[in-house]
């Protein structure tokens, strides 16, 4: 960045604005906002996977002391039809999946509320329903362009060329559903104030206040400034607080019923499984085409997914073989079936992280068939140019991430052979994968800067949901300013502050920290080096932001280690090395945690994570944090991130590229493949459970 | 049905009267706006609600209020605030960035808190060689006496990290 002076506060590992308050649990998550009159909703969910509500008996509830009002579709006011049928909450009596809301109640207390919601009676008339992916399912279908661009592509002759190519590999993996499981499950405080035209509040766990204000605006027919949507601090989301959900609008129809009084709905962990999204399970084959020296000659990956029968969702798992690799033939493809399941939605890394664990795997498993390291495999299949759009890459540091990585990992002279080492009890082998991730700038966020007392505050309506948004943007814009980062105070999530972005696929810093440089020269130009007071300034995230001449990628490089119980067919994994290509890093101490945390959700979903479907009963039956596993402490040892020294102006600004998500691209795989290397056992679907190890092997 | 207690919480003397359905979690949060002890499960399973009572770690949304009665409960916002400046847990979860979005954060430094305490006391875990070997305190035991503290960002090295700079 051309304006950075020589002491900047850019690549400094500043501690986060915000530590202090979080340490001693003084931020306010949107709980926890002080409202006057508060009442509390609990709602009742559908019990049937697919039918109709036949009738709502609520007289007993409404007797309930304390109890202010008891929502069905039949009292529920009419909400705009906006054709996403996810926000049209109680307007019919029709049941689409299992943990739909039904009806509601909200009383004075939240006892109060949560012991009447079990006395509504909700006669539901059940129909059959279907709610398992399976491979091949009839009713597969081709995404339409809104949920999946490009859900199909091709280049060159893939079919000829598999038939002809030296090394044919042809295999199939397998994702299971799964949950993001934020630590703060989501939840709003609405407040409607009936004087003069009305007025929403909206206190809310959200990666983007202003997406939140302007889709729920929509819903009920409102203007925007009617609507405030606020959320300082946002206790994790991983994609599922990208969008409202149908809770935010039951918040709100509840509001709206009893004015003056700010209604709080927490949601419970459990009605976080059916209510604001998952990964959707993937079944992807792949096949590769390769020439005995290990050059690919053709790459076809094919992936199947569900979505729901009220909204379209893809999970666009194949789009990583697009970039990848070099190969002349390659085709892509996406299908998916309706099923009478849950809305799936972003999870960290949608599409990247599912479809390179496959991709990934195919790649050792390809250098495993060929005798080859799957270092060389990859460093002979680097392409020049991205193959997909042809553009040449603005700074794609793969074989960088892996030689250096595989350096400092100790992945020279490793015996290549599986099954070769054993500690004791256990198995030990080491796998490599190789991580991407999309650099991505979202037009249209505005950040202004104002001048007072000494102090240049900056304002933009971004979240920061761990991410370090907060400080990280104020390091930007002192720079930007040639100010020491001191003197620099940061507002966000806010709706009432500017336009910004929603906090998703790594984008935020890149988004808001141009739109904060922008405002910064634009300010500096205005009011020079020594502005009067009150000297102000805005500008917003220019539309030429990325090099549109190239390709421009994050890469990075996974090593791991794991041990396999030979009695038990436990997989620990000891030690894992992550080194990957994020352009510049604005703070190392908060870029350090996202990349290891991102690890650590990988390694959890090598390991753990499977939320498991009932069939009969159409319900996610382990919908709490003692069944669906997450990685625990006890889990995550010696796990390390770094990264290459780099800048990469073609991206942004300050020369930074997204660090959010890559560290869970392609991490499941390198475990996967360390596990193989241990075991000698190939196990094509996630999680790596005890029970795929405990098969005949032979030596 | 309601009752009414006293509760000590980071030092001060509170009295309310709660439905006897109340947990000490809610009581906390919803009757005392004491929000520093969070709500991630409500079931035990991830930590994110424990705090101190009576100088032990416990989950506060499986304690019924009423059957705290009289406790001293200690919160990380009690921690924060001790007499000689922030506790040495707190200061070590700032200093490594064992934190994310902060959210399991309170839990984590109460139950850092209280780990130590049990080390201290000498207390065995499923990760000590022997019930009547010496403990001590090292990264296998502070990793297994903090699982029952999910962080979903991930920053557990951190939080070892931290908590192993505490204990010296």
């Amino acid at each position: 960045m051309s304006t950075t002076s020589p002491a900047g506060a850019v690549g400094r590992p500043l501690p986060r604005t915000e530590g202090e308050a979080k340490v001693a649990g003084h931020a306010p998550y949107a709980y926890e906002q002080p409202v006057r009159d508060p009442v509390y909703l609990h709602p009742v969910l559908s019990t049937v996977a697919r039918g109709r509500v036949v009738a709502v008996e609520t007289a007993e509830a409404q007797e309930r002391p304390g109890v202010r009002v008891v929502l069905t579709h039949e009292n529920a006011e009419r909400l705009a039809r906006t054709g996403d049928r996810e926000f049209a909450v109680l307007q019919e009596p029709v049941i689409a999946f299992r943990g739909q809301i039904v009806a509601a109640v909200v009383a004075e207390t939240p006892e109060e509320a949560r012991y009447a919601a079990s006395l509504v009676r909700v006669q539901e008339r059940a129909e059959e329903h279907d709610v398992v992916l399976t491979q091949g399912h009839p009713r597969l279908y081709r995404p339409g362009e809104e949920a999946a661009p490009g859900a199909d592509s091709e280049q060159g002759e893939p079919d000829a060329e598999l038939e002809r190519a030296e090394v044919v590999l042809d295999r199939t993996y397998r994702t299971p559903m799964e949950h993001n499981n934020p630590m703060e499950p989501h939840t709003s405080i609405a407040l409607w104030e009936d004087s003069g035209q009305g007025h929403l509040t909206l206190y809310d766990s959200t990666q983007g206040p202003h997406t939140v204000r302007e889709t729920l605006s929509g819903v009920f027919g409102l203007d925007p400034g009617q609507v405030r949507v606020v959320s300082p601090h946002v206790g994790g989301g991983f994609g599922s607080k990208g969008s409202p959900h149908a809770h935010n609008v039951l918040a709100v129809v509840a509001a709206r019923a009893l004015p003056g009084h700010g209604v709080k709905f927490a949601l419970t962990r459990q009605q976080t499984f059916s209510l604001v999204g998952h990964r959707s399970p993937t079944i992807q084959r792949l096949r590769l085409g390769a020439d005995r020296d290990g050059r690919l000659r053709a790459v076809v990956h094919d992936s199947e997914e569900h979505t729901s029968t009220v909204k379209e969702f893809a999970e666009q798992s194949a789009v990583c073989s697009r970039t990848m690799y070099a190969a002349p033939h390659r085709r892509s493809t996406h299908r998916l079936t309706a099923l009478d399941v849950p809305i799936p939605f972003w999870m960290r890394a949608p599409g990247e992280c599912p479809g390179m664990y496959a991709s990934e795997s195919a790649m050792d498993e390809l250098a495993h068939e060929l005798d080859m390291d799957p270092i060389e495999l990859r460093e002979r299949n680097e392409p020049e140019r991205d193959p997909q759009s042809g553009r040449p890459w603005s700074d794609r540091s793969l074989l960088r991430c892996l030689r250096e990585g595989a350096e400092r990992f100790g992945w020279h002279g490793r015996d290549r052979r599986p099954r070769a080492r054993r500690e004791g009890d256990w198995w030990v082998g080491t796998g490599v994968a190789a991580a991407f991730y999309p650099h991505v700038v979202i037009p249209g966020s505005q950040a202004r800067i104002e001048y007072a007392s000494g102090c240049y505050t900056l304002r933009i309506g971004a979240a920061d949901i761990g991410t370090g948004a907060r400080t990280v943007l104020g390091q930007i814009a002192a720079d930007a300013l040639e100010v020491p980062v001191e003197r620099v105070r940061v507002e966000i999530g806010d709706s009432s502050l500017p336009q910004a972005s929603v906090a998703g696929g790594s984008s935020g810093t890149s988004s808001w920290g141009s739109a904060v440089v922008a405002a910064a020269r634009a300010f500096t130009e205005e009011h020079g080096a020594a502005p009067g007071e009150g000297a102000r300034a805005a500008a917003t995230t220019p539309e030429e932001t990325v090099a549109e001449d190239h390709a421009v990628y994050s890469f990075g490089a996974h090593f791991a280690e794991a041990w396999v119980n030979d009695d038990t067919g436990e997989v620990r994994v000891p030690r894992m090395y992550g080194l990957f290509s994020v352009g510049r890093v604005i703070n190392p101490r908060t870029v350090r945690s996202q990349l290891i945390g991102g690890m650590v959700m990988g390694l959890s979903m090598a390991l753990h994570e499977h939320s498991v479907v009932d069939e009969r009963r159409g319900l996610v039956v382990n919908q709490d944090l003692a069944q669906y596993h997450v990685a625990a402490n006890a889990d995550v040892a010696g796990v390390q991130a770094e990264w290459l020294e780099q800048s990469d102006t073609r991206a942004t600004p300050m020369g930074s590229r997204g660090a959010g998500e890559i560290g869970i691209v392609g991490t499941a795989a390198a475990v996967a493949n360390a596990a193989h290397h241990a075991t000698g056992v190939r196990v094509r679907e996630l999680p790596l459970t005890p029970d795929r190890f405990l098969v005949e092997t032979g030596p | 049905m309601e009752a009414t207690i006293t509760l000590h919480v980071d030092g001060y003397r509170r009295e309310l009267t709660v439905d006897t359905r109340t947990t000490l979690l809610d009581a906390l949060r919803d009757r005392l706006g004491e929000y520093s002890p969070k709500k991630g499960c409500d079931h035990g399973q991830c930590g994110a609600c424990t705090v101190l009572a009576d100088g032990r770690r416990i989950l506060s949304c499986l304690a019924l209020a009423v059957a705290q009665d009289g406790a001293h409960v200690t919160t990380a916002a009690g921690l924060a605030q001790g007499g000689g400046g922030p506790h040495r847990v707190t200061r070590a979860f700032l200093e490594h960035d064992a934190y994310q979005c902060g959210y399991c954060t309170p839990g984590q430094i109460c139950s850092a808190v209280g780990a130590l305490s049990e080390l201290e006391a000498g207390m065995p875990s499923h990760a000590t060689d022997h019930p009547d070997a010496p403990v001590r305190t090292t990264d296998a035991e502070i990793r297994e006496r903090m699982s029952g503290n999910l962080c979903r960002c991930g920053a557990y090295p951190a939080i070892v990290a931290a908590v192993r700079e505490a204990a010296q």
